[in-house]
């Protein structure tokens, strides 16, 4: 799978209540209205803002807190093609790929906010068309890449009518 | 080599001895869900084509964060979750009840078991020697639907505690000086081990505090040993038939290991935004924050023996005008306690108030949100921006009996002086 789009940018210690705040706990049976709140406590334009195939490009130990899975569902209603982070937080990390949203832990420090990046799953590589510059990143253990090749947790269940890991 | 206490536990569950890295299909004794978590993971069940729980007696689902229900769209998410717990014969348990975590510890957990729950907190009941972690709804339904789960064993970083805790410190003091020390994602993926003859003078209510803020490190599990103080509780509470002992082997392997001298931990608050921003409370800095709300409660400090300590301190005093005293018992044995001892009365005469058993404010849901530039200082767990339902509120985290104190100074305050 390869993915192509622009970054945002954010920090470290990105928590799932800056991505899906308690205060809209009230529409978590509504994800496409909760999407519209996406990431906006930590960068307030970003839901209205973001477009289709972008990537959220995070710091240090992204998605810490909760484990409310509605957080990595609605990074991806909001049309984010991948995550990709220096660290994450295991709860969010295993949500993402059980979503079917990337999520790529990669040394993000060189880059930067509208930077044009172009994402290789399989590959391990991150390029950015901007700086000329290539990431690698260990791929994802066997069984997580399985899952998101699935499409997802509940859909490799519905495959297989069990957790396989082979 | 011997095994951690992590290993032991999934080894005995699997019938085969695991490695740290090695991936696991386990049999899961308990998967519980929320009232945030548990309608996402039902619905995920659902596209299976049916409500079906594997294992209904171990299968249990609690309405606990929006209780009793603020608005209609949660009302109705409430039906969902009760109606599966009726079609699949699963545990409910519902408005006034309590919180998960510790309805899981009065009721539930035991040493050696699996316990995946979709709430970042279910490491609560690592205390009792039992693999409980958090995991988001899809994994939590599929938990439910299969009745297993898979995981990595983790690799485990040991804390060897000695000496005793001071008076006016407590398990919240040890767990921020921890998280302070090695960070938020300072034991990410990692499972988090607690030995040495300091865990001996730890009584479950004060282990359970430990537990239940291993995540905020970023851990996967935080596990203390079975012993006689686990033993001691399960009896009282008619599970002593549960009990077995536990504890990892002598020439266990560990990534990494820690001293800590309990008697030197002080009384420590956690700063916004983050966790693991700690000061200990001789800090001038700490001392001049002013607070516009105390919450005593939560997961995390809502226990009866929390109860006892905040209304030992308030007992005759009154709180500060400035400041707003909610206090929340974490269930509704507590509250019933809690009633009967008197310690309510004392809250309420004092000029607080008392909700009814759940996670209250915490979660910024209801029953105590911030006002814009407001300081709560709170027993929770969490401070991160926005949690208490207004991302410019500011959450200062601390024991009840730092937060009783604050109540009456209407600044941060040292509960020692109270004692």
């Amino acid at each position: 799978m390869v993915l192509k789009g622009r970054a945002w940018k954010f920090g470290d210690d990105i928590s799932t209540d800056h991505i899906a705040p308690g205060r809209y706990f009230h529409l978590r049976s509504n994800l496409p209205e909760l999407a519209k709140h996406v990431l906006e406590d930590a960068r307030p334009e970003f839901p209205g803002k973001v477009q289709k195939g972008d990537f959220v490009v995070g710091g240090r130990n992204f998605g810490l807190g909760s484990s409310r899975e509605h957080a990595p569902r609605i990074i991806k209603i909001a049309g984010v093609g991948a995550v990709l982070a220096k660290s994450f937080a295991r709860i969010f990390f295993r949500n993402a790929i059980n979503v079917g949203l990337p999520a790529i832990a990669v040394d993000t420090e060189r880059i930067d906010e509208g930077d044009e990046l172009v994402v290789d799953l399989e590959g391990g590589e991150v390029r950015d068309i901007t700086k000329g510059e290539v990431l690698s990143f260990p791929p994802l253990p066997p069984v997580m890449m399985r899952i998101l090749g699935d499409g997802g947790l509940t859909e490799h269940v519905k495959r297989y009518g069990e957790l396989k890991l082979d | 080599m011997g095994e951690t206490l992590t290993q032991k536990i999934l080894s005995a569950k699997l019938g085969k001895k695991v490695k740290p890295g090695e991936f696991v299909v386990s049999d899961v004794d308990i998967a519980f869900t929320q009232d945030g978590t548990g309608p996402l993971a039902i619905r995920q069940i659902e596209e299976l084509g049916e409500f079906r729980a594997a294992n209904p007696s171990g299968t249990a689902l609690f309405i606990d964060h929006a209780s009793p229900s603020p608005r209609r769209e949660l009302s109705n998410d409430h039906q969902l979750i009760r109606r599966f717990a009726r079609e699949t014969s699963s545990i409910l348990r519902d408005v006034g009840d309590g919180i998960c975590h510790q309805l899981i510890a009065e009721e539930f957990a035991a040493p050696g078991m699996v316990i995946v729950g979709a709430d970042s907190h279910t490491c609560t009941a690592g205390a009792f020697a039992a693999f409980a972690t958090g995991m988001g709804s899809t994994d939590v339904g599929m938990a439910i639907y299969l009745g297993k789960a898979w995981f990595r064993v983790p690799e485990a970083y040991r804390f060897v505690l000695k000496g005793e805790l001071q008076k006016g410190v407590y398990a919240k003091d040890l767990i921020l000086h921890i998280i302070g020390m090695i960070g938020a994602d300072g034991a990410t993926y990692k499972a988090i081990e607690y030995g040495g003859e300091g865990v001996g003078g730890l009584p479950m209510h004060e282990r359970l505090v430990v537990s239940n803020m291993a995540v905020e490190a970023g851990a996967k599990v935080g596990l203390f040993p079975a012993d006689e103080v686990t033993k001691g509780y399960l009896e009282e509470r008619g599970r002593g038939g549960s009990f077995k002992e536990l504890a990892p082997d002598e020439d266990a392997e560990y990534e990494r290991t820690f001293e800590i001298d309990l008697s030197q931990i002080k009384p420590t608050v956690s700063f916004p935004h983050t966790v693991d921003n700690v000061r200990e409370i001789d800090d001038p800095e700490v001392k001049a924050v002013e607070i516009d709300q105390v919450y005593i409660g939560t997961c995390t400090n809502g226990r009866l023996e929390d109860l006892r300590v905040a209304a030992g301190i308030l007992k005759g005093r009154k709180r500060h005008p400035r400041v707003r005293l909610i206090v929340t018992p974490a269930s509704r044995e507590i509250y019933l306690r809690a009633l009967d001892e008197g310690l309510l009365k004392v809250f309420v005469e004092a000029g607080g108030l008392v909700n009814p058993p759940g996670c209250g404010p915490c979660v910024g849901v209801h029953q105590g949100v911030l006002g814009d530039g407001e300081r709560v200082l709170s027993t929770q767990n969490r401070n991160f921006k926005g949690r208490m339902g207004n991302p410019q509120g500011f959450i200062y985290l601390a024991s009840p009996a730092v937060a009783a104190a604050t109540a009456i100074e209407g600044q941060i305050a040292d509960p020692r002086g109270y004692l």
